[in-house]
């Protein structure tokens, strides 16, 4: 009964916050309704006993995505309001289509019977010895060891990517310049000078 | 009792939000990856509701595939962004034709 509960609390604030998000007038309050959103269906993984990858939902998408959204929203100087002209106008068609996508999607699920599964024909069967964490974790480090570095790889072209993309010189910005520091020896810069009494210093 | 229907039917309005969400704000172009972001979200559930209940962990661990390509995507894509604000001053993507051939 519990889980029903929880289910459908889940499902109903996940659909909710997602809607929101791509209505939100102000962009910062869409970036929030998605964090929402992805709280809630981390919730809905936990309730799958999917602990690993609701933990990650968590840590990725609200600690890093959301928050990258949140930066690049706040960072430009944009005009939203002029970026909603045509949303009264695009949205009889953009809901026609989506309403029929979803009757069309939710016919497809209604009508799919699986057929006879072969639950012996499981690629990585769940094992109840360990938990969640452990059995993915035995799983992304021995058989799919390559595609957990490839996926490494991505991260890093991606990240390399981000930033060269975005690295400018900027003019006017006055750098250190360490090798001239240190080349710099006592008699370039100090003058040691007896200075007579009752006469100007020479500069 | 909650079957693997219920989560697929959740997993199904997810991303015809996302969908609609790309199709009304065709200007924004952040709402646009948000919008991605969500139908991610959608293959993700569906990928471990299918995991969960056919007692496979091959779902669980692709659907974490899918979660490092959304993130490398959400970075490139914001980069993007930024360097088009900078050269262009706005965001409005439906007049980015500067690259057409």
């Amino acid at each position: 009964m519990m889980q029903i509960i929880a289910f459908y609390l889940f499902a109903t604030i996940l659909i909710a916050s997602g809607a929101l998000t791509i209505l939100a007038r102000n962009p910062v309050h869409s970036v929030l309704w998605l964090i929402l959103a992805f709280f809630n269906a981390a919730g809905l993984m936990l309730l799958l006993g999917a602990e690993f990858i609701a933990m990650l939902l968590v840590i990725v998408y609200v600690g890093a995505v959301a928050v990258l959204f949140l930066f690049v929203v706040m960072m430009l100087d944009i005009d939203f309001a002029a970026l909603r002209s045509g949303f009264v106008r695009y949205l009889p068609f953009g809901a026609l289509l989506a309403v029929v996508l979803a009757a069309e999607m939710l016919f497809a699920l209604g009508s799919w019977r699986a057929g006879g599964v072969q639950l012996a024909g499981r690629i990585a069967p769940v094992h109840s010895a360990s938990s969640n964490i452990q059995q993915v974790g035995e799983l992304l480090y021995s058989r799919y060891i390559f595609l957990f570095e490839a996926a490494g790889i991505i991260l890093l072209v991606a990240m390399i990517g981000a930033i060269v993309l975005t690295n400018r010189p900027r003019g006017g910005v006055r750098r250190q310049n360490v090798a001239a520091q240190n080349a710099r020896r006592p008699k370039d810069a100090v003058r040691l000078v007896n200075q007579p009494i009752g006469q100007g210093v020479e500069l | 009792m909650i079957g693997l229907a219920h989560y697929l039917t959740v997993s199904t309005i997810l991303f015809v939000l996302g969908v609609l969400g790309i199709f009304i704000n065709r200007k924004n172009i952040i709402i646009i990856l948000m919008a991605v972001e969500l139908i991610l979200l959608a293959v993700n559930i569906n990928l471990v509701a299918f995991s969960a209940f056919l007692g496979d962990l091959a779902g669980q661990v692709f659907a974490m595939f899918v979660l490092t390509v959304a993130a490398g995507e959400a970075a490139i894509g914001l980069a993007i962004l930024v360097i088009y604000f900078r050269g262009r001053g706005t965001i409005a993507v439906d007049d980015a034709n500067q690259m057409k051939g």
